[in-house]
């Protein structure tokens, strides 16, 4: 029984690698409190003031309210356009499942500042000149959160057997497209939910294709906080601090779904 | 009949959004990147000389070889440190690791810009502890500079390691008690058991990680740019600002340089995939729900890659 005891060296491991891990985010979060900082272990004197001042800069605002914005839309482009095409694959042409996982695995095994370079070759000319607006930048955005939706919605489609459902909805006089509407829709919902909130954690945290895409045009938290970092330590720390516990919450919020719709 | 030609209008119709999305915003990119990449400067006619010329060019070679240094030398750090902090994780009680295991995770989050200015205000030039270590006259210290390779190498280490433990520690649980116990009792050492029976065990797990960590690392962007800018010659930089830079751009080097880029990532991703098919061979208990974990893995996986790659 001894072994799920852990010993010292586990325990001394694990705390290192803690004190690793923790120390930048501790850093980051002191310094957004701190007067100064110079010379101690500790700041000297504590305030309020660049949470204060972050929350009067008209720009930072914006780039708040752009981010949400545009996170937003595109989750709920993805929402219209990926659920009726991922429920009619899975139902219908289960057989194009590992095609689809070739595509949906291709975001990940290309790098943003990859796709980056594409997306504004085939748009900055030619008959679609959309380069630099926010149409190229959502698009480019549906591409990132593409292998999230497709699993999320897939994931959740199995689980409730999708399948069996409609079968049993059609035996009982109901239309393929009321059944998906009726019987289907609200089944999924709770996995679904999970990974809209999952994508737009992601696109919230999303640097290099808005920086390449957009970067002159719209200023989304990511760039805000890009800009700031030469001007004021204490007011950038503060913005990153808001920003960590932001996309904190989202996940303590998506865990808690995650676990309700386990039971 | 004609219900099922409705049925088949409302299949290509449910098909269309995405197939249209995919091919926009996918796939011509890709192939536009590719073609540009064969193209003279003016952006006419076939040639190989940007390749020639990436090859020939001692600047691009030197962002290629550290990137791919870097990129090595990062995911072997956070493969020996993830092996070493996953075994410990599954010495724990399960509420214990749950909690360390989310705790790392919550770090994964801690990416990009906002990442590279952690570090900055802890050790750049005029950084709390840079500061102190002077105060104290720890001199030991006096010669690392963050904006450098050493610097560098620190930042990536720590978004590496919690995706390698994240990868890894499932791995563990593939390696029953009761071979450690028959081990033991034919007479080998734990040394020898670890040697012998659970790395070669881990083996996929361990090559597969390391491709996930070697694209992570060769597709990083934000943390690098943050924190050296153009300072420090790295791949992902480099097209960068070949494309969207200040100056001049040259989106057919930039393609070119990007084709190399996405090669590698590709290479490695591949690794991966193979790797964990092959891993499902014989660690799995119950097939399905090996592959369900995975997959829930891939998900929190992406997360991290794609922050770790902004």
């Amino acid at each position: 029984m001894n072994t799920r005891r852990s010993g010292l060296a586990p325990r001394t491991f694990m705390l290192l690698l803690m004190a690793y891990l923790l120390l930048p985010l501790l850093a980051t979060g002191l310094y957004a409190f701190a007067e100064n900082w110079q010379n101690t272990l500790l700041p000297e004197a504590w305030t309020f003031s660049w949470f204060g001042e972050m929350f009067k800069d008209i720009r930072f605002l914006e780039a708040l309210w752009t981010s949400l914005y545009l996170c937003l839309i595109t989750v709920v482009l993805s929402l219209a356009v990926m659920l009726p095409a991922v429920f009619v694959i899975t139902v219908y042409f289960p057989r194009w499942e590992s095609f689809m996982k070739g595509i949906v695995v291709l975001p990940y095994a290309v790098p943003g500042v990859v796709a980056a370079v594409g997306l504004i070759r085939a748009y900055s000319s030619g008959p679609l000149n959309i380069s630099g607006t926010a149409y190229l930048l959502v698009g480019a955005y549906f591409v990132v959160i593409l292998p999230y939706m497709y699993q999320g919605i897939r994931n959740s489609l199995l689980s409730v057997s999708a399948v069996e459902l409609l079968n049993a909805a059609e035996l009982l006089g109901a239309s393929r497209r009321s059944a998906f509407v009726n019987v289907i829709l609200p089944n999924i919902w709770p996995g679904v939910i999970v990974s809209a909130l999952l994508s737009f954690s992601v696109l919230f945290g999303e640097f290099v294709l808005t920086n390449m895409l957009v970067g002159g045009h719209i200023q989304t938290i990511q760039v805000y906080l890009y800009r700031r970092v030469g001007e004021s330590g204490h007011l950038a720390s503060a913005i990153a601090i808001s920003y960590f516990v932001f996309i904190l919450l989202l996940s303590a919020l998506l865990m808690r779904l995650g676990t309700l719709g386990k039971r | 009949m004609k219900k099922m030609k409705q049925r088949q209008r409302g299949v290509i119709l449910a098909l269309l959004p995405f197939v249209l999305m995919v091919l926009a915003f996918q796939v011509v990119p890709l192939l536009s990147m590719l073609t540009g990449s064969f193209r003279r400067e003016d952006g006419t006619g076939f040639t190989l000389g940007n390749y020639l010329h990436a090859v020939q060019s001692a600047y691009y070679m030197q962002a290629i070889k550290n990137s791919l240094l870097i990129s090595v030398s990062s995911s072997v750090i956070g493969i020996a440190a993830g092996l070493l902090c996953a075994y410990c994780i599954t010495r724990f009680t399960p509420a214990v690791r749950d909690r360390l295991l989310m705790l790392s995770n919550m770090t994964s989050n801690f990416a990009g810009v906002p990442l590279a200015f952690a570090y900055i205000i802890l050790l750049g030039n005029n950084g709390v502890f840079t500061l102190l270590f002077k105060q104290w006259g720890w001199s030991v210290f006096s010669d690392f500079n963050l904006y450098s390779w050493s610097g560098l190498i620190l930042v990536y280490v720590y978004f590496q390691i919690p995706l390698a433990l994240l990868l890894l520690y499932p791995a563990f649980y593939g390696i029953r008690e009761q071979w450690k116990e028959a081990a033991a009792l034919l007479g080998a050492g734990s040394w020898q058991f670890w040697r012998t029976v659970g790395l070669p065990v881990l083996s996929p797990a361990i090559f597969g990680t390391l491709g996930i960590l070697f694209a992570n690392a060769m597709g990083a962007y934000a943390t690098a740019y943050a924190l050296v800018g153009g300072n420090y010659n790295l791949l992902a930089v480099r097209i960068g600002s070949l494309v969207a830079g200040d100056v001049v751009t040259q989106p057919q080097m930039g393609s070119t340089l990007a084709v190399l880029l996405a090669l590698s990532t590709l290479l490695a991703v591949y690794l991966n995939q193979r790797m964990v098919r092959l891993t499902e061979g014989f660690v799995s208990k119950s097939p399905r729900k090996r592959l369900w974990r995975r997959e829930a893995s891939a998900g929190v996986r992406t997360a991290a890659l794609e922050e770790a790659g902004q």
